[in-house]
């Protein structure tokens, strides 16, 4: 299991030189159970770790209509610039593929997992296992790959294979990149010519600098930038004869719900994402 | 005045100043400088009280030497990332105020009271640990850089972002203060893990997004440390004040912020951090995974598009960064023709290990167009590949780990731009 053998080798040697555990401190305390279970909440590939629980398609569908879709699409297909669940079924060996817990993520316990933990965005932690089964089985049937009567739980769970599970090796770099790249480097006559062959300046996506002291410090750029009109959609406010101060509270109150996504007020505007296809590679980080 | 025009004037202005010092080396001034001949207003009045800064800011000449970001890049900027102003700063240490910051789940403010570090799994004994216990283990120092393994990510189809603070920014290089994990894990005792050669720790962080890893015990019990302090003082919110895991050498998203957790587990937990991302796909659709190095790489920070030569011919100090996670830097070379002939640059420092190299080619620019790059070797005799070599051997499709020589075309006006060479 191990990636380099020889420093496995090392490792051992070091530990059986060390006296390993007779310097202890005596500090910390000990982990009572019922922290360890509050904490202790990771899930293997193999399901260990999961609760009892089970979930449909069906309510999974609802679930996810209600707490996942603003940002991912009713169809997981993603919303903006947020994470794409699903499609992109055999495109990883295509230009630009698509990553999706369908098309690329390996097991389907990293589902779980991560939407147990750390999903809805910003109100994480707060599903139900029974909800947490049903939207990782409704994220599947988006992805085509079980019917809507599909039922997941706990005892199920082992038996579901993702279609990716084998398409990943262990970093190989040092067999196919560093046994080629070692050695003293070549100094004169390198090449014969060097043209260039990209300019960062014709794709024009680098943000400007507005602070007050940019003119001071970069250098003339070919074209100013273009004004991205087209992605940018002004919110018209509505006019309205007299603010409902107790109306606006609550509103303000429900829209904690909506603010992981959605932005008001004088920064909004740029919260609208530029289309990305003007760039060589967007490069997707949601989340 | 708009950023274009006063760009323009300031250039105007550098390059005029520049040829009065060129053409003739050293120069002759026509008229007497006011500055010197007149009595300055910091020369006669008062400046500043001791008590007008308790905790001191860079003064506003330098406002612009800040973290950004693009926009662009993330659906939000809660889960997203800023660069580094590296074409502003030099020597090696990174000042935590302008050092990068990526978040999962934004940066969440935790006191030291609150805090909480719980070891589980394969150990003898279950522990709990607080702040203040943390600060009770024998400490050490060290400093390391940080580098996402995304970082150049963006340039990987095509020269993109045109300044070295979004093609390289995504880095810092710090002083750390901390407990080695070694200790920690010790202070639990491994004996209950048995042979420790295939277990692994899975370490994760108190935001909503935890960004749980899983790291191979061999490492875990090597370098990694349980850092508090950075660059002498608490560690800052953005880097996971109070207590983050610094894995020196390795990809950033591993340096988990806010950490609460170290279980001791006979296998990877295969997070989602660990497959869905920072995984590296291959031109036939197979992927990567567990590509934990950060590989040799190095990038001149000055001349470069934010930063370019305002002073005309004559000498140039030509400026760069280089880091290697397998060990240390063990040399730089330059070039200015785009990669047909090279110099070995001036090392600032011996090459640390897991530590930024600040790199120098002291130098005399002609006016020409330069193509500036930069190739660092480090100690396994690895070269910085080419841009070319790594898509040959990777395909179009990865993001991470683009290591790549970078090309930086100065033209006669000193104007810098990032482009890609045959």
């Amino acid at each position: 299991m191990l990636k380099f053998p020889k420093l496995a080798l090392g490792l051992v040697l070091t530990m059986a030189a060390t006296p390993t555990f007779a310097d202890k401190l005596g500090l910390g305390r000990v982990a009572l159970p019922e922290e360890i279970a509050a904490w202790d909440i990771d899930v293997r590939p193999d399901g260990t770790g999961l609760p009892v629980g089970s979930g449909d398609v069906l309510v999974g569908e609802e679930v996810f209509a209600d707490k996942c879709a603003s940002c991912h699409g009713d169809f997981a297909e993603g919303v903006d610039n947020w994470p794409k669940l699903a499609g992109g079924a055999d495109t990883l060996d295509h230009e630009d593929p698509l990553k999706t817990v369908g098309s690329y993520w390996p097991y389907l316990s990293t589902t779980w997992d991560y939407v147990n933990r750390s999903m809805p965005f910003g109100d994480a932690q707060s599903l139900t296992p029974d909800e947490v089964y049903a939207i990782v089985a409704y994220i599947i049937y988006s992805n085509d790959l079980v019917d809507e009567d599909f039922v997941l739980s706990n005892e199920t769970f082992a038996d579901f294979e993702l279609p990716n599970k084998d398409g990943f090796i262990i970093d190989d770099r040092l067999e196919t990149e560093h046994s080629k790249w070692v050695g003293e480097p070549c100094m004169e006559n390198c090449k014969a010519e060097v043209k260039v062959t990209m300019r960062a300046m014709v794709l024009d996506v680098t943000p400007e600098d507005t602070s007050d002291n940019a003119a001071a410090v970069e250098p003339a750029t070919a074209e100013p930038a273009k004004v991205e009109e087209a992605a940018v959609v002004e919110v018209v406010e509505p006019a309205v004869a007299a603010l409902d101060e107790e109306l606006a509270a609550k509103g303000a109150k429900v829209f904690k719900k909506c603010k992981a996504c959605h932005k008001v007020g004088d920064k909004a505007k740029k919260r609208f994402w530029p289309n990305v296809e003007r760039c060589v590679r967007s490069t997707s980080w949601s989340s | 005045m708009t950023n274009k025009t006063s760009r323009r004037a300031f250039l105007a202005k550098g390059l005029a100043a520049g040829a009065t010092v060129g053409a003739a080396g050293t120069a002759n001034a026509a008229t007497p400088d006011p500055l010197i001949t007149e009595v300055q207003p910091w020369a006669s009045g008062l400046g500043d009280g001791v008590d007008v800064s308790p905790y001191g800011l860079p003064i506003s000449h330098e406002a612009d030497v800040v973290r950004r970001n693009v926009e662009w890049l993330t659906a939000d900027t809660i889960s997203s990332i800023n660069f580094t102003p590296i074409h502003a700063l030099e020597g090696t240490i990174t000042p935590q105020g302008c050092a990068f910051e990526r978040h999962h789940s934004g940066a969440i403010e935790m006191t030291k009271g609150d805090y909480r570090l719980m070891v589980n799994g394969l150990v003898d004994r279950p522990l709990v640990f607080t702040y203040d216990d943390l600060e009770r283990f024998p400490r050490e120092n060290h400093v390391y850089f940080c580098e996402c393994a995304a970082n150049t990510g963006m340039e990987w189809a095509g020269a993109q972002l045109n300044g070295v603070q979004f093609t390289h920014g995504m880095i810092h290089n710090m002083e750390y203060t901390g407990v080695s994990l070694r200790t920690i894990l010790e202070e639990a005792g491994l004996d209950t893990a048995g042979d420790l050669k295939d277990k692994w720790v899975y370490v994760e962080g108190a935001d909503a997004s935890s960004n749980g890893r899983s790291i191979p015990m061999e490492k875990a019990l090597d370098d990694c440390l349980i850092a508090f302090k950075a660059n002498g003082e608490a560690l800052r919110k953005e880097h996971g004040y109070p207590v983050r895991l610094v894995v020196p050498g390795w990809e950033g998203n591993m340096w988990v912020k806010w950490i609460r957790r170290i279980e001791v587990m006979d296998g990877p937990v295969e997070s989602r951090e660990e497959t869905s991302k920072y995984t590296d796909t291959l031109e036939n659709g197979t992927s990567r995974k567990w590509t934990w190095e950060m590989d040799a790489k190095s990038v001149v920070t000055s001349p470069s598009p934010q930063s370019p030569i305002t002073h005309g011919k004559g000498p140039l100090v030509i400026s760069g960064l280089a880091w290697t996670g397998r060990g240390a830097i063990t040399r730089v070379d330059v070039s200015k023709d785009g990669g047909k002939t090279w110099e070995t640059a001036r090392l600032a420092k011996d090459g640390e290990k897991m530590a930024m190299t600040r790199f120098y080619l002291d130098t005399t620019w002609d006016g020409e167009e330069m193509l500036l790059q930069s190739r660092a070797m480090d100690e396994t005799g690895y070269v910085q590949p080419t841009k070319a070599q790594l898509r040959e051997t990777r395909g179009l499709n990865s993001i991470y780990h683009n290591n790549c020589i970078q090309t930086w075309l100065v033209n006669s006006k000193g104007e810098a731009e990032n482009v890609e060479v045959s």
